[in-house]
């Protein structure tokens, strides 16, 4: 059901929204525990994060999306408007797929990355970790284009894991065997649209589903029907934290500042200096910060993000790195152990050129046990790619597990 | 892209900084073709005429910023400049007859307070040595920020150390007064309402803003920078442009007038030509627009070829024109009270005291015009007999204020309500006046934006502030007369050093073109 209305009046009394799945995250959080993430409330883990997070990589776990921020662009001019907005060549991304993109502002630091989908010809609907709203409205001067954030219009959950495909089968989506990793498929659910898009956060087999808010409780408990023999298990957000930083994936806000919320320029990045120099295609002749851009791979960046593979079992979180002759040059932005890649893992922030695969590192890192605090100076080393990237997450059609 | 130095440009928009531009790069051997929408060269710097027999300059009517660089460079004497009268000085108009003069600090006339004549002379003097500091950075192509260029290091150097070496006292009050109003300042250090308001409405013409706003003490020195003395070329302001037609067409630019550009085009990401409103098409390696900034990247270039955050910084530039031009042709000398024959011909102000200036400008606010309009008045005709019949006269006003944007628009009868109110504060000044009016002509905002293609019809294409000066003029990524688009200059009164009849944007911006050569 639909939980947030912003036309109505009285919704500014009124911060924060359940949400459309909220009566069924309810009966299963065990824990009684509720963050804040944007309009709406979400759970950090219903009952052991531990067997959330097992869930994501042995069985199916189900996150609600519904929080993030989503938004619609159509119109004549929605392809270049977006071809303009982004760093890589959206007139590739084909109806029925979704790509990946970072944005950036004219001087090239990153505002924030997200999902593009296109949904049908000319229409798409455009997910961010922040709002961007009103950044798109600046970008749309020009173009003939219709933008609106329907964050509230549409309920999403991500269900992942290795059965999360048979669950889907079960559920009687044939188009399953068909969807290749970042495609789009419709089903009729009950006389509603369910849009459904192999997509995730955890690197692994996983699809987002997305569906009318009114339908959110119907699609909810036909998921845990289909899935009660693939150990379906709900899925809060400390779960998702540990599968996506195995995954080697960045989150605004805690891996790079997002730019428009940021008032010192060297406190932003570059998609070079995270990592996303594959996203930025020059041979577009035009998008936000492609001459800063420019420059900066003529001059080369500043930082750069490294991926760590740490010794020992400590999470590395606020640490220090150095370089082998004990210069700091950087810090730990996301850490966690690895249960999956048993290895302790953490994304780092590091000043260029430092921060090559193979690189030997040193993480300062300060950690309790029983209230006594205790240092260590960890080896560390940086690796290429995600810590954690199993076949299956390509395979099409996907095994039923 | 082009790799080479560029051999051909293009420039939109005949305007006087136009030509000059067109013929500093045609000098310098580049194959220069100017594209000017109407049939005439000039812009606003033009002399037409606006009834049968009576000609006048309907912009811009009294010149006080040609540079003298830009004037000895291009020879325009050679091409036909003359003056028709030169060292114009001001009065300020008083119904009763007790008018003022101010000539170079010296108070003169019935008006004039001895109470004010030492405040006057120091006031000048201080406001001279503080506008010598604009002037010296008016001919300069503006630094960037936050680089570590040596020359912009210098530039940004010389400026404080041209700030410094005004000495303790000086530099205190020039920190003190650049940024605030006019207003306050002028209560500080005069007696007469009349010399106030005049000394006023230096800080407010041509802005939309009145006394009591930040950044007019900044608008009387610009126009303090820019003046010299006032004077009034011989035929009028259009033939400061064709003198400079004419030096740029004997330095090879082809001008071809009729010829209204419709879009620029880009090869790639780099401006490679336009497209006219025909259909013809034109390359180019460089293209040069003396059209406002906003007209430029807006309607000429589209706001889709453009990183966003810099199209943003545009779009929201403050275009409001608030003048408008009066003209009026008349059987005889206005008879202005108290003024002999050759005063009449002198700078003349209606203003009788400074909170009459703020109110005139309180209606501009809310989108209403002038009850009581503030006046700059110039009767060209006492010095120039090419202007008018034997014996007959044309005067010529900035009126302001009248808003671009009137409330329920410029229709004729707001116009006909508005010349009336202009002829009542005139009738007040001068008994007579209407009697004498054979024909008057009013351009609005509206209109001077249709007649001569600058957006919101303002005088400085961008309103002149401390936010849209030097290196912020335009806009930061534009201030150097090169624009995000390479290829793509901007040469009018949207760069530095803003509008009136210089020279110094046109070229300022050629300099900008041929420095840049070799590293395309």
């Amino acid at each position: 059901m639909k939980t947030f209305d912003i036309s109505s009046r009285e919704h500014y009394r009124n911060k924060v929204f359940p949400s459309p799945f909220h009566a069924h995250q309810a009966a299963l959080n065990e824990n009684r525990e509720w963050s804040r993430w944007y309009d709406y409330l979400s759970v950090p883990a219903y009952g052991c994060e531990t067997l959330e997070y097992f869930a994501g990589r042995n069985t199916c776990g189900v996150f609600d999306l519904t929080p993030m921020v989503k938004h619609r662009i159509a119109g004549p001019d929605a392809l270049p408007f977006l071809d303009r907005l982004v760093t890589r060549d959206v007139t590739k991304l084909a109806p029925g797929r979704v790509g990946y993109s970072a944005w950036c502002d004219d001087a090239g630091r990153v505002i924030d990355d997200g999902t593009i989908f296109h949904l049908r010809e000319g229409e798409y609907r455009l997910c961010s970790q922040e709002h961007q709203i009103d950044w798109l409205s600046i970008n749309a001067r020009g173009f003939d284009v219709e933008i609106s954030e329907v964050t509230h219009d549409i309920a999403a959950l991500a269900l992942q894991g290795p059965t999360s495909a048979a669950v889907l089968r079960r559920m009687g989506c044939s188009a399953v065997d068909a969807l290749k990793p970042f495609g789009l498929a419709h089903m009729d659910f009950g006389g509603t649209e369910l849009a459904i898009s192999r997509t995730g956060y955890t690197g692994d087999l996983g699809y987002e589903l997305w569906i009318d808010p009114d339908r959110a409780g119907t699609l909810w408990d036909r998921l845990f029907e289909a899935g009660e023999l693939h150990g379906i298990r709900p899925m809060g957000s400390l779960a998702l934290e540990t599968l996506r930083i195995e995954a080697g994936f960045i989150l605004a806000g805690r891996d790079f500042a997002p730019a428009l919320q940021t008032v010192r320029q060297h406190n932003t990045r570059s998609p070079f200096e995270l990592g996303l120099g594959w996203l930025v295609d020059f041979r577009k002749p035009l998008f936000n910060g492609r001459r800063a851009l420019l420059e900066e791979s003529r001059k080369g960046s500043r930082w750069a993000l490294a991926r760590l593979d740490i010794e020992d079992n400590k999470p590395a979180e606020h640490a220090y790195v150095y370089d082998t002759r004990q210069r700091k040059i950087g810090w730990v932005t996301s850490a966690t152990w690895s249960p999956s890649a048993k290895k302790n893992v953490a994304l780092a922030t590091v000043r260029a050129p430092h921060g090559k695969p193979g690189e030997k590192m040193r993480v300062e890192i300060y950690y309790q046990r029983e209230l006594a605090w205790h240092r260590k100076m960890a080896q560390a080393v940086v690796v290429e790619g995600p810590f954690w990237d199993p076949p299956r997450r390509r395979q099409t059609p996907p095994a039923d597990f | 892209m082009t790799e080479h130095a560029p051999r051909s440009a293009i420039v939109i928009g005949a305007g006087h900084n136009g030509l000059a531009c067109a013929a500093y790069l045609a000098k310098a051997g580049l194959s220069v073709t100017v594209l000017e929408a109407s049939d005439r060269v000039g812009g606003a710097a033009v002399t037409r005429e606006f009834t049968p027999g009576y000609r006048v300059s309907a912009g811009a009517h009294l010149l006080h910023a040609l540079d003298e660089g830009v004037r000895r460079d291009l020879a325009l004497e050679r091409y036909g400049l003359r003056m028709a009268a030169e060292d114009l000085y001001t009065i300020a108009l008083d119904p009763g007859g007790q008018w003022l003069s101010i000539a170079d600090g010296a108070l003169g006339g019935p008006g004039a307070l001895d109470a004010d004549r030492v405040s006057m002379a120091k006031h000048h003097r201080q406001m001279s040595r503080f506008a010598r500091i604009l002037d010296g950075i008016g001919d300069r192509r503006p630094p960037r920020l936050g680089t570590q260029n040596w020359r912009d290091l210098l530039a940004l150097g010389r400026l404080g150390l041209d700030i410094r070496r005004l000495g303790t006292e000086d530099m205190r009050e020039f920190l003190r007064i650049a940024g605030i109003n006019i207003f306050d300042v002028l209560e500080e250090r005069f007696e007469s309402a009349l010399l106030k308001a005049a000394l006023a409405i230096d800080g407010t013409l041509g802005a939309m803003l009145g006394p009591r706003s930040n950044n007019s003490v900044f608008i009387a020195l610009h126009r303090c920078n820019q003046g010299r003395d006032w004077a009034l070329p011989s035929g009028g302001m259009g033939t400061v442009s064709v003198a400079l037609d004419g030096a740029a067409r004997a330095a090879g630019a082809r001008i071809r007038t009729k010829t209204r550009v419709a879009a620029i085009r880009m090869d790639f990401d780099r401006a490679c030509g336009v497209t006219l409103e025909d259909g013809e098409t034109l390359d180019a390696d460089v293209i040069v627009s003396n059209a406002d900034p906003k007209t430029t990247f807006e309607r000429l270039l589209g706001a889709r070829h453009l990183e966003a955050g810099f199209a943003n910084r545009i779009h929201h530039l403050r275009t409001r024109g608030c003048v408008a031009k009066l003209h009026l042709a008349l059987d005889g000398p206005p008879r202005f009270t108290g003024l002999d024959a050759d005063q009449r011909g002198q700078r003349l102000l209606i203003a009788p005291d400074p909170e009459t200036v703020e109110h005139a400008f309180n209606h501009a606010k809310y989108g209403e015009h002038s009850e009581r309009p503030v006046m700059e008045i110039s009767v060209p005709s006492v010095f120039d007999d090419t202007l008018a019949p034997p014996g007959h006269h044309v005067l010529s006003a900035n009126v302001q204020w009248a808003p671009y944007d009137l409330k329920g628009g410029w229709s004729e009868a707001a116009k006909q309500g508005f010349t009336e109110r202009c002829l009542d504060s005139l009738e007040a000044c001068a008994p007579g006046l209407r009697e004498q009016v054979l024909a008057n002509e009013l351009l609005t905002p509206v209109d001077l934006e249709n007649e001569f293609g600058m957006s919101g019809g303002h005088w400085h294409h961008v309103e002149l502030a401390l936010d849209s000066f030097f290196m912020l003029r335009p806009v930061p990524g534009a201030a150097r007369y090169s624009t995000p688009v390479p290829g793509l200059y901007l040469c009018g009164a949207g760069s530095h050093p803003g509008g009136g009849v210089s020279g110094r944007p046109g070229r300022n911006a050629a300099r900008a073109v041929l420095a840049d050569r070799g590293r395309q």
